[in-house]
């Protein structure tokens, strides 16, 4: 139970008004003399993120929190309380629930606090506006759309600006984003070319412009906008604007001394803010679990309502029952209508026995929540040293769905590799590249000759080089020197988005091409013979997810105009001359046949006037305000045809620390491990053989273009294959198909690769005559296979799997892992969603519910955190119903004894206390302490996470026990007491005890058994447990003494007093209590013995699995012992891939 | 319920300006334990590796528990019963119910009619000693004390002799909170006001003539209830009539409380012993109350075997609502009244403890033999 999404109150910031463009004037400046300005109404600059104000904390607060299903609940119950003569004081239920009130009011009051500390802090900033000629300083918060600001460096721009002129005379400046997706780069924005020059405030003041620009959006990467410059007594200029003209609120000035930009978002409508939205409401099993067993109290609750007042009228109908001559009714009970009677009996009932549902309960599962994520966050073996970060915990609800994932989807890239990228070998027109095998990385330039393997032409070779020196996005950060004067190479180092291009950056610096640096639209180049070499640059195609590849068009020194493009080898080979392919086809198979990325290099001459029509096509395209990216993509497909393929580059994706154990962990815990990547079947293959998702004995089942074929039938084929591989499955899969899905003792197993255009003709079909049943044939073949290899996979069709197995029979818990922004949707559609904190930005870790340094990390977070949590709260959420059951049951038996007249068995603190006080903290040092399997054992014998697979302590048969064990100790409780006071005579001296002493008598056992029952679940004792164990049960008696031992003024009856010190005075009731703690946890204690017992007897030896041995062979009849020979020949086995490639060294 | 937590609202941010120039609301980097740089203290709590009892109740521990345990419950339940079984305990029914014949059938009938006062005695034998101190205890059944409407029908504060509690009774009380004239009634309340009243006198047959059994009225009350929980209003004058003055008593009592013991102002008022005894709810329908003991004068070390009388005021009526009325006299001990439930359950549960123990010593047993075979 979380917050609502804070929805931001932002009247000017509505859905509707995201549609249309908006003009802004700069300066505020009317365009011409004739234009009437008409000053236009935006939101102002001022940052609301707190949700109350001092005035409507109150109302606004209680609402929120009365809207709660539970707390609503309460409060009727509390309002019943007051209104109807109740047995029980209102205070027994009002002070748990206005205790629960204040203190989450408290909390809530606090956080508004700090965020109208940091909302007054951001508006109060002072920032400097250009009003004629002039800087006037002012606060943030009074900034309104159209004024020209002035940031200066490290500066945090106060809100989305359109970059007009920087300090730099190139219109460039330099902006990190980190506080708004993590990615601590630095990023190159570009003034507005016509008026790069207004450097001074004379300058900016003199311009007269306006902006027309779409009205905010929440993506951050998009902008889309015109600028229509007026100079005296010309047709006005305009200029299109797009992202990189735009600097984002929240982002900071760096390596620039100041810029001047126009505000066009403000406050409320800014990107950042946009941007800001509640994570989304994930719910877990367990929770869904509470809410069941809710349900079913709820039941008993209302039956023994209506038990007790049909009973009561039942007994009431004999007359000396309903009004012997002691007991008196007043002339207004006498009154009331018998419908009306009932009612109120109802209810009072109802008052009597609500306690079976505790408040209590959600805020210990809250606390216990909140407080047990501290754990994982404190966790040293998930804190990794290169980064110098731990995990991180974004939500703390879902800590037990770590202990019950079945489908596990990873990401390849940064998620299962480092990520690091290495330039392995590359090959121009056919012909290898490869240089030495002791490869030092880094910086250090190795210049010396590489060995060839053949050689291509001379002039092949350099255009190849000088491909990868220009075709990327890379740029130089060093010491001090960012506009790339040479001062020191050491000291440089290339910063880029993707670490592919980094790579090939490097590799090019190998063969003796250096890239540079840019200097205003130049490019430098160092070649082989220390000549420097300028290219101008004059547009750039950027990468982009669909088309794969990307693209440069340059002007050489010469005056040639060249386009460079790389990309994925399917998106470049068809636009390359056919008869070119071949001898390059066979080296990227290779290379991606050994798991490395590879990409193809192309090239194509322009001519003036191509270049000139494209030019035009291409700020035509970005002047368009609507549609702008399809245009685009449509001019960048055109462009980028009937190019020359030069060659292709191999870089190798390291295979992270302990991924294959991790995965191999990961399977023999039951879960099964789908790989979804964006990158070519081949690689992808030969990491999932590295990473043992497949084993050398893995039967593939390939669906792909390759297996389709190019034919117009890909669809029969497609189908024919799916019913091929479905009958294959089914016999070896004999019917009891759900039985299997955790067990590896099964002869065959299966592996399923799927490429992302054969998914979209399963999913989205054609012709949608039988679709649907081929789309669960697919399904059912996916759910048998052990491991699923998903390549060629579009972000969105990530969480289109993620979606389509969630939503399977039986809605299994699934994982996704990732760490990019293309992982950012599966992330967020799996039921738990971990973000790798890797090199591709933060923005899966932003989006993740818990983030992670290092994919091998989820062993630990899995198999030991979320099993251990699942394991805590699973037993927390039996223990309260438990505990309740046994303490309502008495006092539901007691109305048979008391003429069904609500009377309480117990006292009121006693009602009051007994979850507040009594109970509850043994209960939540357990559940954040226990570790019924230490953490070692739990990680290195991944096969225990199976035992709480399927919520199994959530089943209804596990409910159903603890339900039993409640009943049988009530019905202890009660009667055991009920026999005793056969003879209420249980003094020494012959004094009697009356009902509150009976009463106090059973509350006594009840307290001290359910305690005790906890000290028996407990395995782990710390000091913590045995404190509050002991210490509650030690509280208790005190307060007992303590509320028994003074006359207290502000009760009506004194009827505690001294009750509990006379019932110690007796020995027969101490022996009473002792026997039916004894009765009551008797059957407890011998199931644990029985059990222990057994388990004793099936233990198993533990098992030291030697690094490279399979755990399923161990389960499949390999014992440790079973030849060492063995195992050798496995790991060759699987290493075959490897050792071809050794040779070839 | 319950806190909205912390986690992935603002923990952390917001608490500088750079992290609230992010997303406000701090979704960015919000969560727990982001800081970058920050190790994780490598403390044994903050590892969950502190140190710990980790106790496997196995048959080997078990075992010996579960004797030891039984022999103890033995032991103990032989005691319980021993105890138990010694005590006397002797049970006169006086309802006298019509038709049973019963001696006190005409006074059941006359105060069925309203009428107070009737005597009827009662004649029984002793067939063996009682040995002292013996306690005279009356025992109602059918009679629900414990209803609450009847058991929340009574002012502590008026009890306790403050004079506004005496002027103004709690609301609780009524009906008989005030009389018909709305003069406050005191004690109030319906417990107070159903105070039983029959009386007992006892005579022991010896040598032809009937002697009076001295019974002793003191000490039949929790002390911290006659002492401090109930208390008179402040004498005026000397006189605790006068301190009642203004208050009336409550319908069914003949007189009024200053009067309950008149000559023992100790024991008058609501610090009536008898009273207090009454005030004390009893917790099921069928309850006895302590009445008197016999521990004066000669029958100071018991009641002798032999015969006795017991003469009655009938006052209380019960056959209106069907209940009974009973006499009991019975011996003390340790253990307090009679009860043979303890002992036999504490019997029984020893019992069972040392054949589950047997059973789990031939499972125990078996196991080590299959696991020796296996070893084999």
């Amino acid at each position: 139970m979380k917050c609502k999404n804070r929805v931001l109150n932002s009247k000017c910031a509505g859905e509707e008004k995201r549609v249309g463009t908006r003009t802004v004037f700069v300066g505020h400046r009317p365009v011409s003399e004739t234009d009437a300005y008409v000053e236009q109404k935006f939101c102002d600059n001022r940052i609301v993120s707190s949700k109350y104000t001092v005035w409507n904390f109150l109302p606004k607060n209680l609402f929120e929190q009365f809207r709660r299903i539970a707390n609503f609940y309460f409060l009727i119950i509390f309002l019943v309380q007051v209104i109807v003569d109740t047995p029980t004081s209102p205070v027994t239920s009002g002070l748990p629930l206005f205790f629960v009130i204040i203190v989450t009011a408290i909390k809530q009051g606090y956080e508004d606090w700090l965020r109208h500390r940091a909302d007054k802090e951001v508006n109060k900033s002072s920032v400097f506006i250009v009003e004629n000629a002039k800087q006037v300083k002012k606060h943030s918060e009074k900034i309104k759309v159209g004024d020209i600001v002035e940031v200066k460096a490290d500066e945090t721009f106060p809100c989305d600006l359109i970059f007009l002129a920087s300090s730099n005379d190139d219109g460039i400046c330099y902006v990190t984003t980190a506080s708004l997706d993590g990615e601590s780069n630095f990023k190159t924005h570009y003034a507005v070319r016509d008026t790069t020059g207004l450097q001074t405030d004379d300058d900016i003041d003199s311009l007269t412009a306006t902006i027309e620009c779409e009205q905010p959006q929440p993506d951050l990467y998009k902008f889309v906008g015109r600028i229509n410059i007026y100079r005296s007594n010309q047709e006005p200029v305009a200029r299109s604007l797009g992202p990189e003209n735009l600097l984002l609120k929240g982002s900071t000035l760096k390596n620039t001394k100041k810029i001047y930009g126009v505000a066009v978002y403000t406050g409320m409508e800014t990107k950042m803010a946009l941007n800001y939205q509640g994570k989304s409401q994930k719910r877990s099993a367990v929770e869904k679990s509470i809410n069941a067993f809710l349900v079913v109290y709820l039941c008993i609750l209302v039956s023994k309502a209506t038990v007790c007042t049909t009973l009561k009228y039942i007994w009431q109908s004999n007359p000396f029952n309903d009004e012997p001559w002691y007991n008196q009714k007043t002339i207004k009970e006498r009154d009331t209508f018998k419908i009306l009677r009932m009612f109120t009996d109802f209810l009072s009932f109802m008052v009597l026995f609500n306690f079976i549902i505790p408040v209590s309960m959600y805020v210990t599962v809250e606390m216990q929540k909140f407080l047990g994520s501290f754990f994982i966050a404190w966790d040293k073996e998930m804190y990794d040293e290169e980064i110098k970060e731990g995990a991180l915990v974004n939500t703390s609800d879902l800590n037990e769905e770590l202990g019950q994932v079945e489908y596990v989807f990873t990401d390849k890239t940064g998620t299962l590799t480092e990520n690091s990228m290495k330039f392995i070998e590359c090959c121009i027109d056919g012909h290898k590249y490869k240089d030495g095998i002791s490869e030092v990385d880094g910086f250090s330039h190795t210049d010396g000759p590489l060995r060839y393997y053949g050689k291509a032409e001379k002039c092949r070779e350099e255009l190849f080089l000088r491909a990868l020196c220009l075709c990327h996005t890379v740029q130089i950060k060093g010491g001090d020197n960012v506009d790339g004067l040479r001062v020191n190479q050491e000291c440089w180092t290339y910063i880029s988005s993707s670490p592919d291009e980094i790579a090939l950056v490097k590799g090019a610096k190998k063969y003796g091409f250096t890239f540079l640096g840019h200097e205003a639209d130049y490019m430098k180049v160092q070649n082989q013979k220390n000549e420097i070499e300028k290219y101008q640059l004059l547009h750039v195609l950027n990468f982009d997810p669909v088309r794969r590849r990307m693209s440069v068009i340059v002007k050489t020194s010469t005056g040639k105009f060249l386009l460079f493009c790389k990309g994925a080898d399917s998106s470049i080979f068809p636009r390359v001359q056919q008869d070119e392919i071949q001898q390059t086809k066979v080296h990227v198979e290779r290379n991606a046949m050994d798991g490395y990325r590879t990409l193809c290099v192309a090239f194509k001459e322009l001519t003036q006037e191509d270049y000139k029509k494209i030019n035009d096509q291409l700020s035509e395209a970005k002047m368009a305000l609507q549609d702008r990216e399809e245009k685009m993509a449509r001019i960048f497909d055109d462009i980028e045809a009937d190019m020359h393929l030069i060659g292709a580059t191999a870089v190798e994706d390291r295979l992270q620390e302990h991924a294959a154990e991790t995965i191999e962990a990961l399977q023999t815990a039951g879960m099964k491990v789908w790989v979804l990547t964006g990158d070519k079947m081949e690689t992808a293959k030969s990491t999932c053989y590295a990473s043992r998702l497949f084993q050398t004995n893995t039967e593939l089942l390939e669906l792909t273009t390759k297996t389709m074929g190019d034919s117009d039938r890909k669809e029969e084929r497609l189908h024919e294959l799916l019913l091929e591989y479905h009958k294959k499955l089914l016999q070896d899969f004999p019917k009891n198909s759900g039985k299997l899905k955790r067990s590896w003792t099964v002869s065959q197993e299966y592996g399923l690769i799927i490429d992302g255009s054969t998914l979209s003709l399963i999913l989205n079909p054609s012709q949608d005559s039988s679709s649907s049943n081929y789309k669960s044939i697919f399904l059912q073949i996916c759910l048998k296979c052990t491991s699923v290899l998903c390549c060629r996979m579009a972000p969105l069709q990530k969480a289109q799997i993620v979606r389509m197995v969630k939503n399977t029979k039986g809605n299994p818990i699934t994982l996704s892992i990732g760490d990019g922004a293309n992982d950012v949707s599966m992330i967020l559609e799996a039921h738990v969603g971990i973000g790798i904190k890797g090199k591709e930005g933060r923005q899966a870790a932003r989006n993740s519910d818990y983030a992670v340094p290092k994919f091998k990390h989820l062993r630990k977070l899995l198999l030991a955190h979320g099993h251990l949590y699942y394991v805590r709260i699973a037993h927390l959420v039996q223990y309260f119903f438990y505990k309740n059951l046994c303490f309502i049951l008495p006092q539901f038996l007691y109305q048979f004894f008391c003429g069904f007249s609500q009377q309480p068995l117990y006292d009121a603190a006693y009602l009051t206390m007994y979850n507040i006080c009594f109970t509850s903290l043994p209960i939540l040092a357990y559940s954040l302490l226990e570790q019924h399997i230490n953490i070692e054992t739990l990680t290195s014998d991944p096969r225990l996470y199976m035992k709480i697979s399927d919520n199994a302590m959530l089943q209804w048969k596990p409910f159903l026990y603890w339900t039993f064990l409640g009943s049988f100790e009530g019905l202890v409780f009660f009667f055991g007491v009920y026999f005793l006071f056969q003879n209420s005579s249980l003094e020494h001296n012959g004094k009697v005890f009356g009902n509150w002493t009976f009463g106090t008598i059973v509350f006594t056992v009840l307290v001290f058994t359910v305690t005790l029952k906890l000290a028996l679940d407990t395995r782990f004792w710390t000091w913590m447990n045995h404190f509050v164990i002991w210490g509650s049960l030690a509280f208790y008696v005190f307060f007992s003494f303590f509320w028994g031992g003074i006359i207290w003024p502000f009760l009506k009856q004194q009827r505690m007093y001294f009750v509990f010190a006379h019932m110690v005075t007796s020995v027969s009731t101490w022996l009473a209590i002792v026997l039916l703690i004894f009765i009551s946890l008797s059957p407890e204690i011998l199931l644990v013995v029985f059990k222990n017992a057994k388990r004793k007897n099936h233990q198993t030896v533990p098992f030291n699995l030697p690094m490279l041995l399979s755990y399923k062979r161990m389960e499949n009849g390999y014992t440790s012992e079973m030849k060492f020979q063995d195992a050798v020949t496995n790991l060759t086995q699987r290493c075959h891939l490897r050792i071809p490639q050794m040779q070839q060294l | 319920m319950g806190p909205c937590p912390v986690v992935g609202q603002w923990q952390g941010s917001g608490l500088s300006l750079g992290l609230h120039g992010a997303l406000p609301g701090g979704g960015a980097m919000a969560g727990i334990g982001a800081l970058p740089g920050n190790k994780p203290d490598n403390t044994a709590f903050t590892q969950q590796r502190l140190p710990a009892w980790q106790p496997l109740l196995s048959a080997g521990t078990a075992l010996p528990l579960f004797f030891c345990a039984g022999l103890a419950c033995l032991a103990l339940g032989l005691g319980l019963h021993f105890s138990s079984a010694t005590i006397r305990e002797l049970e006169l029914d006086y309802t006298g119910a019509p038709g049973s014949g019963h001696n006190c059938s005409r006074c059941a009938n006359a105060s069925r009619a309203g009428a107070a006062g009737c005597t009827c005695s009662l004649r029984f034998e002793l067939p063996e000693r009682f040995p002292g101190p013996v306690c005279l205890y009356y025992q109602l059944a059918n009679y629900y004390q414990n209803h609450r409407r009847y058991s929340v029908s009574r002012d502590d504060r008026q009890l306790s002799g403050v004079a506004s509690g005496l002027s103004n009774p709690a609301r609780e009380c009524s009906p008989f909170r005030t009389d018909p004239r709305g003069i406050p009634i005191a004690p109030c309340g319906a417990i107070a006001n159903s105070l039983f009243n029959d009386t007992f006198a006892l005579y022991h047959l010896a040598n032809g003539t009937f002697y009076p059994v001295p019974l002793d009225n003191r000490g039949i009350s929790w002390w911290t209830d006659s002492n401090i929980k109930f208390s008179n209003p402040e004498l005026i004058n000397g006189s605790l009539e006068a301190a009642f003055r203004g208050t009336a008593k409550p319908p069914n009592w003949p007189h009024a409380a200053y009067t309950l013991d008149m000559g023992n102002l100790n024991n008058t008022g609501f610090i009536n012993e008898d009273f207090i005894v009454w005030m004390r709810t009893a917790a099921l329908p069928t309850f006895r109350k302590l009445y008197r003991r016999v521990r004066e004068g000669n029958f100071s070390s018991g009641l002798p075997q032999g015969t006795y009388r017991l003469d009655i005021t009938y006052n209380y009526p019960v056959l209106s609502f069907q209940g009974t009325k009973k006499v009991i006299f019975s011996t003390v001990s340790w253990m307090g009244g009679k009860n043979p439930f303890l002992g036999i359950v504490y019997l029984i549960f020893g019992s069972a403890c040392i054949l589950t123990g047997f059973v789990m010593l031939a499972v125990h047993i078996k196991f080590q033999k299959q696991n020796q075979m296996d070893v084999e």
